[in-house]
């Protein structure tokens, strides 16, 4: 009954000095849900591009349903039946849905102008199908992330997609609506649809996928059935070793005095929160995307303004208002969002790692270039940073090495407390485990840090101490033996939703 | 001429070395190949097949036609280094002008002129900057509306007809004089760019621009003042359009509020030319030189072959379409190299 939908054989992909994908195979039939694993700058996303016609791939082939096809641009893959949904959905708000389900093939009357009644009825058809609480007419701008995914899904069923690639759709959704969104994803499968499914959150696989294959620093490392999935096996070779000693970097550090303690700090989406955080100890953030972590931290360090509460830097307060005077105080922010709200992606690597401390290597304003260009060498000397040289354009690093410059920043203001947000988003798996290396030291020479993260077996492998935050407000704590996937989970969620 | 010439065939020879020289001569081979083929030209066309087109003399005149607009062009570049724009350059030069002749009027301050030019010039600027930094409105907006008014104010204060004073001995200099038989206009262009390259490339506030033009949310994670440096930026390009204006009323005895119409697309061709993004956070005053320098190149070459006016504008238009889309398909190149 099923039957090979789509063969990808010997792809590979090289952008700079980064091999992307190297060789990799995919086999997807149809009336299966394929999941696609892998760490994040496993390739998976590269891989996905490459289908839909985002990319071109270096060498390889593609086969849909047995006839061998060329994809050169995104409408080549729309044609033969593929669809992808993006992480960043791509709804425009400022239309309705029956407008964004045909943007770029709209219907025409014989008169050539728009044929909104046949869009509407045939959007609101689809719309049916998938049981959506909302209409074709509803402006987009009402309705809420999980509905423009079916939104998306819907524009993917109008074209007659044949498979349909999710780029881990759950993300950004709560527990209900991803339950709402399996069934759609079952639903379409039980019609025949294959689906490409990126996660890597072992659960949704374990609920949703007939077959898994299984992706490493952008090489292909196997595919499993359904009988042969088996969480410790997946994620074995997904890091490519046992969990044990990826995460072995918790040594030498010795929790001192109070180095910074939060106090009823509020504004916007957060409630009250306290906590502190000890010189020489790594505090986790932990909670799902969305829960208030980034927020929180951004009060703190002056980068949005506080509603209230007060903030004690080594037992005095401190006045922050905006991210300058927490720089001073020598406290480091790294963003969530490395690209976008962190680095100068056109500058080279001394700017970038220089630009906190310019002051310090300059005399009236003028730099001493000789300084930077000195400090900037031993910065990436000592971590490691793959760069042809302090004058190297940082936009074309690779996520790691990028990632280590923005560190390399805050470690030039000496920290007494950094808040480290996301550090191994979208990071390779080499450079992580040198990233929790470079945390651990820090640690150990009494630097205060604060590590939000999404991953729970990260926070659970580099902290001491882990506080957890949902919708906006700190729901508890947990400290050694406490600390488990289990009760950071019961935090994070509502304790009903465990059952789920 | 011959040192650069010489430059660009040692560029030939190290592979990644040529590759590395030539990124960074930017647009200045379109600059040489532009100058030498106007030679040609000119040559070809001439009844006695004699140019002087590369004589000593039309090369000041060159430089000479380009003075003012590299300084608003060095003004814009710091604007432009930003992601920012300014529309209003021409507008405040017409204000800076006549403010500046009417002060030296021999009723009014004829002492205090040079100060008038320059200090109208920069409280304009000011006045953008407040309004882009402080407020955040759109700088394209904001400037399109001081363009807007400032051209009227200029005419209100020349009251619709011209200044005209050729007594100006504290400023006569500025446009007519020599120094070392180059003329003023030429140094104080000169300086202007030094000094610009002297702030963007060897002080904090200079890295601040680029920070701020290459990622403005970064740049304020960094501490870095946002706020201050953009209203730095439209202060500094209106200080420059106001010496503009001193050096336009200089040399022509007289202002009206009609001088400097279009000057600031001028201004943005040259950085634009030059290779700095539009976007901010990319970009050169070496490479606006080299911009400015290439469209008085093609003004002073297609004027000798005696093109029409009209025919100017079309060839002016088109080049600087071509040298973006060149530049564009080299950066490329190199991106892939």
């Amino acid at each position: 009954m099923s039957q090979i939908v789509l063969q990808m054989q010997g792809i590979s992909k090289r952008f700079g000095a980064t091999q992307a994908l190297n060789n990799v195979q995919l086999t997807v039939h149809s009336h299966e849900i394929h999941a696609l694993m892998g760490e994040n700058g496993a390739g998976k996303s590269t891989l996905m591009k490459v289908l839909s016609g985002v990319y071109q791939p270096d060498a390889g082939t593609i086969s849909v349903a047995g006839n061998p096809v060329v994809i050169n641009r995104t409408t080549d893959a729309r044609n033969v039946g593929i669809n992808l949904i993006y992480q960043e959905l791509s709804v425009a708000t400022n239309l309705t849905v029956a407008e964004n389900v045909f943007l770029g093939s709209e219907l025409r009357t014989r008169w050539g102008t728009a044929d909104t009644t046949q869009m509407v009825a045939r959007t609101n058809e689809v719309l049916r199908s998938l049981d959506a609480p909302f209409d074709a007419t509803t402006p987009a701008r009402k309705l809420s992330i999980a509905q423009q995914q079916q939104v998306e899904i819907a524009r993917a069923l109008i074209h007659r997609g044949r498979i349909l690639i999710m780029d881990e759709p759950t993300a950004a959704l709560s527990d209900r609506e991803t339950e709402a969104l399996f069934q759609i994803v079952r639903k379409l499968r039980n019609e025949g649809i294959a689906i490409i499914y990126i996660s890597h959150r072992m659960a949704e696989v374990d609920a949703l996928a007939d077959r898994v294959t299984v992706l490493r620093d952008g090489g292909y490392v196997g595919e499993l059935n359904r009988e042969e999935l088996e969480p410790g096996r997946i994620v074995q070779m997904m890091v490519g070793r046992p969990l044990g000693d990826f995460y072995q970097h918790k040594t030498g550090r010795v929790p001192g005095r109070v180095m910074l303690e939060v106090e009823n700090v509020a504004g916007g989406k957060v409630k009250p929160a306290s906590f502190k955080v000890h010189a020489g100890e790594v505090l986790g953030l932990a909670g799902l995307v969305g829960a208030g972590r980034t927020e929180l931290a951004r009060l703190i360090f002056g980068a949005d303004a506080k509603a209230s509460g007060r903030v004690l830097l080594d037992g005095k307060e401190v006045n922050i208002r905006e991210p300058l005077n927490a720089i001073r105080l020598g406290i480091g922010y790294l963003p969530e969002d490395r690209k976008g709200q962190g680095l100068f992606l056109q500058l080279s690597a001394l700017s970038n790692t220089s630009m906190n401390v310019l002051s310090l290597h300059s005399r009236a304003g003028v730099v001493n270039h000789p300084a930077l260009r000195k400090l900037t060498q031993e910065a990436i000397a000592r971590l490691n940073i793959k760069v042809p040289g302090p004058d190297g354009i940082v936009g074309g690093l690779s996520g790691g090495n990028q990632q280590k410059v923005l560190l390399a920043r805050w470690l030039e203001i000496c920290p007494k407390v950094l808040i480290l947000d996301e550090p191994t988003r979208g990071v390779d798996v080499g450079a992580k485990s040198e990233i929790y290396r470079i945390i651990n030291d820090l640690a150990a020479s009494g630097v205060a840090i604060v590590v939000i993260s999404s991953e729970l077996p990260e926070v659970i492998g580099i902290c001491d101490r882990i506080v957890v935050m949902r919708e906006g407000v700190i729901t508890g704590e947990c400290q050694g033996a406490q600390i488990t996937q289990e009760n950071i989970m019961t935090l994070a969620t509502h304790a009903t939703s465990a059952a789920a | 001429m011959s040192t650069t010439l010489s430059l660009g065939s040692k560029a030939g020879g190290g592979r990644s070395m040529g590759h590395r020289v030539f990124e960074r001569l930017g647009m200045l081979p379109v600059l040489i190949v532009m100058y030498l083929l106007f030679y040609a030209l000119t040559v070809y066309f001439s009844d006695d097949g004699v140019s002087n087109f590369m004589t000593l003399n039309n090369t000041m005149n060159i430089l000479r036609q380009v003075a003012i607009n590299l300084v608003l062009a060095a003004g814009m570049t710091f604007v432009i280094l930003t992601g920012g724009i300014d529309l209003s350059v021409g507008s405040i030069l017409a204000v800076s002008a006549v403010l500046g002749m009417l002060t030296s009027l021999p009723d009014a301050m004829p002492a205090m002129s040079l100060p008038v030019f320059i200090l109208s010039g920069l409280v304009i600027g000011v006045f953008n900057g407040a309004l882009v930094a402080y407020l955040n409105i759109n700088p394209f907006v904001v400037t399109l509306g001081t363009m807007t008014a400032l051209r009227g104010a200029a005419y209100l204060f020349a009251s619709g007809t011209t200044v005209l004073n050729n007594n100006i001995p504290s400023f006569e200099w500025l446009g007519n004089g020599e120094f070392l038989h180059v003329p003023w206009l030429i140094w104080v262009a000169a300086m202007v760019a030094v000094v610009s390259w002297f702030i963007l490339r060897k002080t904090i506030l200079g890295l601040h621009i680029y920070a701020v033009g290459g990622n403005m949310q970064a740049a304020r994670l960094t501490g870095i003042k946002v706020s201050t440096i953009l209203l730095f930026v439209y202060a500094m390009n209106g200080l420059c359009s106001g010496l503009g204006g001193a050096m336009s009323a200089s040399r022509l005895y007289g202002a009206n509020g009609n001088w400097g119409v279009g000057y600031e697309l001028d201004a943005i061709a040259a950085v634009v030319l030059g290779g700095t993004s539009l976007n901010g956070g990319v970009g050169s005053i070496w490479g606006t030189v080299v911009g400015a320098l290439i469209i008085g190149v093609m003004n002073n070459g297609l004027t000798i072959l005696g093109l029409s006016s009209f025919w100017q504008y079309v060839a002016k238009g088109a080049v600087i379409v071509i040298a973006v889309v060149l530049d564009k398909w080299r950066q490329k190149q190199s991106m892939a190299n």
